[in-house]
């Protein structure tokens, strides 16, 4: 199959090569933080995760999200996902790789990075994270390109399969978990020592990923005519719906535990994000409650069926989603973890032009893998018949 | 022949020869005879259960009675001191910190009594690793490049460390410093402390209590330079310095109540 990444449009091949050229110029920036350090970022002794590492964060959410399609097809038999599903499960493997490399680029010594491997610590969440990580990826990859290939045939996907299936559902619960893990058994973190932890990344996750895969359907839709079905769309933004709803309510409950209980240290990084210090406004103010309109902006949307069931506005409601989730875990949840510091005192963050430019080379090398991706389950789409209703 | 060939074949050689020396050395009659991998401590080597440290803040009267301590400390470990961009003075928010001040509120925040005496609440206070009994950055780094010595020592191994900072993430008591930038532009040369290792860029360091120092029969550098208002012994020996310094005083510790058990004890 993988010969259909040879044959495009001119588009495709422009695309390719936009994608290319963004990757070139970040490797160029990612040299020079090699030569220079992380001190090309703008972390600090205070605060010393950044954009990397929240950007990992949200996209093994990304990654995980593709459940929300193999859930209801493989364990209700829901079977208008089924046309859509490979797309989710090739967006899982680009996040994934997206992760890897957001890791790789945050590391200090990145050529010794084996050595997680070399000297395995199970009381280490990063190990785990590493392994479910590695082990989400191959499964994806496996069961992917197994039932397309089974699709081009004409064939039943053999049965060794299904359970490859069954046990990806359980591990992209596990991959989001391991990774709220990082942060909720930090003793000293208020921000982040919370049990819901978990819970709240798995809400975000199962919004903001369909989230993602539906508009970048649209955009197939309008671009290829590929059609994921008028049913599959509704079913999906109900689920988007209902996540959305759970990690908002999940956020307030944060939110009146630190503030009922009255507990200086669980109020200080809430009132640092959404107030500021001392009177000092932080950028990262504006960010937070641009989430919050946009957050409920969202759920004015999709809650009635009236307009969730618009696909004019439809559109628009998903981009407020993905950038109210994307605020709240990409930038907030660190930013909120590290400040106030270990001191109570702040120190402000703000990722530097070359930490930007890394971290899009990051997301052009996701993209590009996507697209890749994708174009060979297009092609077989398009040949076998399944591109539409 | 040019030189880097030459050198080249040299190191090939030895490589070799240490190679099939150590196959050799595996050899089923060799193995009793090769005690690898035995280490055993030195005949000067102070020993302890469990290494603590007791600062008596009560016999400094301002920072700069400190500063000798922190100076000691700095130059026998090469801790460089990185200025800030901005041309302050000030020391750079990236920079390396093994021991330093701060106020009593940053040093215990827990403590939310405002009603302190003003000596008290206006003075500074030394900060350092803590050496938890259990400490959070070795629960966590990934690669045990941080890890718990048998004398309760929280030890760095800089050559393994990949440079997560999840340790940093993990320490609540903010005693670890990463090498955002190459310490060696920011020390003299020659360096401070020949002795002791320089640290490259991308590793996380931290205090070690001086283990380096303790191993020859030295107190840490700190203690040392403090002229006794620091005391440093075994907390499991009842008749250790610190034990009873600890019994005859009221001693508070930094964020108790998340568990860590530190291994400094502050005198007020």
């Amino acid at each position: 199959m993988v010969e259909r990444l040879l044959t495009g449009s001119k588009t495709y091949y422009l695309w390719l090569l936009f994608l290319l050229a963004i990757i070139g110029g970040s490797c160029l920036v990612y040299w020079q933080q090699l030569q220079q350090g992380l001190t090309v970022t703008g972390m600090s002794r205070d605060v010393s995760w950044g954009l990397y590492i929240s950007q990992f964060t949200y996209l093994v959410g990304v990654a995980a999200s593709a459940v929300m399609l193999v859930l209801p097809a493989y364990f209700h038999h829901y079977k208008q996902f089924k046309r859509m599903i490979i797309f989710g499960e090739f967006m899982a493997v680009s996040a994934v790789v997206m992760c890897a490399l957001f890791i790789v680029v945050d590391l200090g010594q990145p050529q010794r990075m084996a050595n997680v491997m070399l000297y395995p610590t199970p009381n280490s969440v990063m190990f785990y994270d590493m392994m479910v990580l590695i082990g989400y990826l191959c499964l994806n990859i496996v069961i992917g390109w197994v039932t397309l290939e089974a699709e081009r045939l004409d064939i039943e996907p053999p049965k060794w399969v299904k359970y490859l299936i069954y046990l990806s559902i359980i591990w992209a619960f596990s991959i989001h978990t391991v990774t709220a893990f990082l942060y909720a058994g930090i003793p000293g973190r208020h921000y982040w020592l919370t049990a819901i932890m978990a819970a709240r990344f798995l809400s975000s996750a199962f919004c903001s990923g369909p989230a993602i895969l539906l508009l970048l359907m649209f955009l197939l839709r309008r671009l290829t005519g590929f059609d994921p079905g008028r049913q599959a769309i509704k079913t999906l933004t109900i689920i988007i719906t209902y996540a959305m709803c759970i990690n908002v309510f999940f956020y307030l409950l944060e939110i009146f535990t630190a503030f009922y209980s009255g507990m200086p240290g669980h109020q200080h990084p809430i009132t640092y994000l959404f107030a500021g210090h001392d009177g000092h406004l932080p950028w990262v103010t504006s960010w937070m409650w641009a989430a919050v309109i946009m957050a409920f902006a969202a759920l004015a949307l999709l809650i009635p069926p009236k307009f969730r069931e618009n696909e004019k506005l439809l559109p628009f409601a998903l981009i407020m989603l993905v950038a109210a989730t994307w605020i709240d875990k990409g930038l907030g949840l660190l930013i909120g973890g590290f400040t106030p510091n270990m001191y109570e005192t702040v120190t402000d963050y703000a990722p530097s032009f070359m930490e930007i430019s890394v971290a899009l080379g990051v997301y052009a090398i996701g993209a590009l893998v996507l697209s890749l991706l994708w174009k060979i389950a297009l092609d077989v789409k398009k040949e076998t018949g399944h591109f539409g209703d | 022949m040019n030189n880097s060939r030459r050198n080249f074949l040299k190191v090939a050689g030895i490589s070799a020869f240490a190679f099939s020396s150590g196959l050799a050395a595996l050899a089923p009659e060799k193995v009793g005879a090769a005690a690898i991998g035995k280490y055993e401590k030195g005949s000067k080597a102070l020993d302890a259960k469990r290494w603590a440290m007791v600062i008596d803040t009560r016999r400094f009267a301002s920072p700069a009675d400190y500063k000798p301590l922190i100076e000691a400390c700095h130059s026998a470990h090469n801790v460089p001191f990185i200025p800030a961009a901005d041309g302050s003075g000030r020391e750079h928010v990236q920079g390396i910190k093994w021991l330093w001040l701060d106020k009593y509120e940053q040093t215990f925040t827990d403590d939310m009594n405002a009603q302190l005496p003003a000596k008290v609440r206006n003075g500074s206070y030394p900060l350092l690793c803590n050496h938890c009994t259990n400490p959070p950055c070795v629960r966590v780094c990934p690669t045990q490049a941080t890890y718990k010595m048998q004398d309760g020592i929280v030890a760095m191994d800089y050559h393994r460390c990949i440079g997560c900072r999840f340790c940093m993430a993990g320490c609540p008591y903010g005693a670890r410093s990463f090498n955002f930038m190459d310490p060696r532009k920011h020390l003299a040369d020659p360096v401070p402390n020949p002795a002791y290792p320089t640290r490259m860029i991308g590793v996380v360091e931290k205090c070690t209590f001086c283990a380096e120092r303790l191993a020859v029969g030295k107190l840490p550098a700190c203690v040392e330079a403090s002229d006794g208002a620091v005391l440093f012994g075994d907390l499991e020996d009842p008749n250790s310095t610190v034990r009873k310094a600890l019994a005859e005083n009221y001693s508070i510790r930094r964020k108790p109540s998340l568990g860590t058990q530190p291994g400094v004890y502050y005198l007020i």
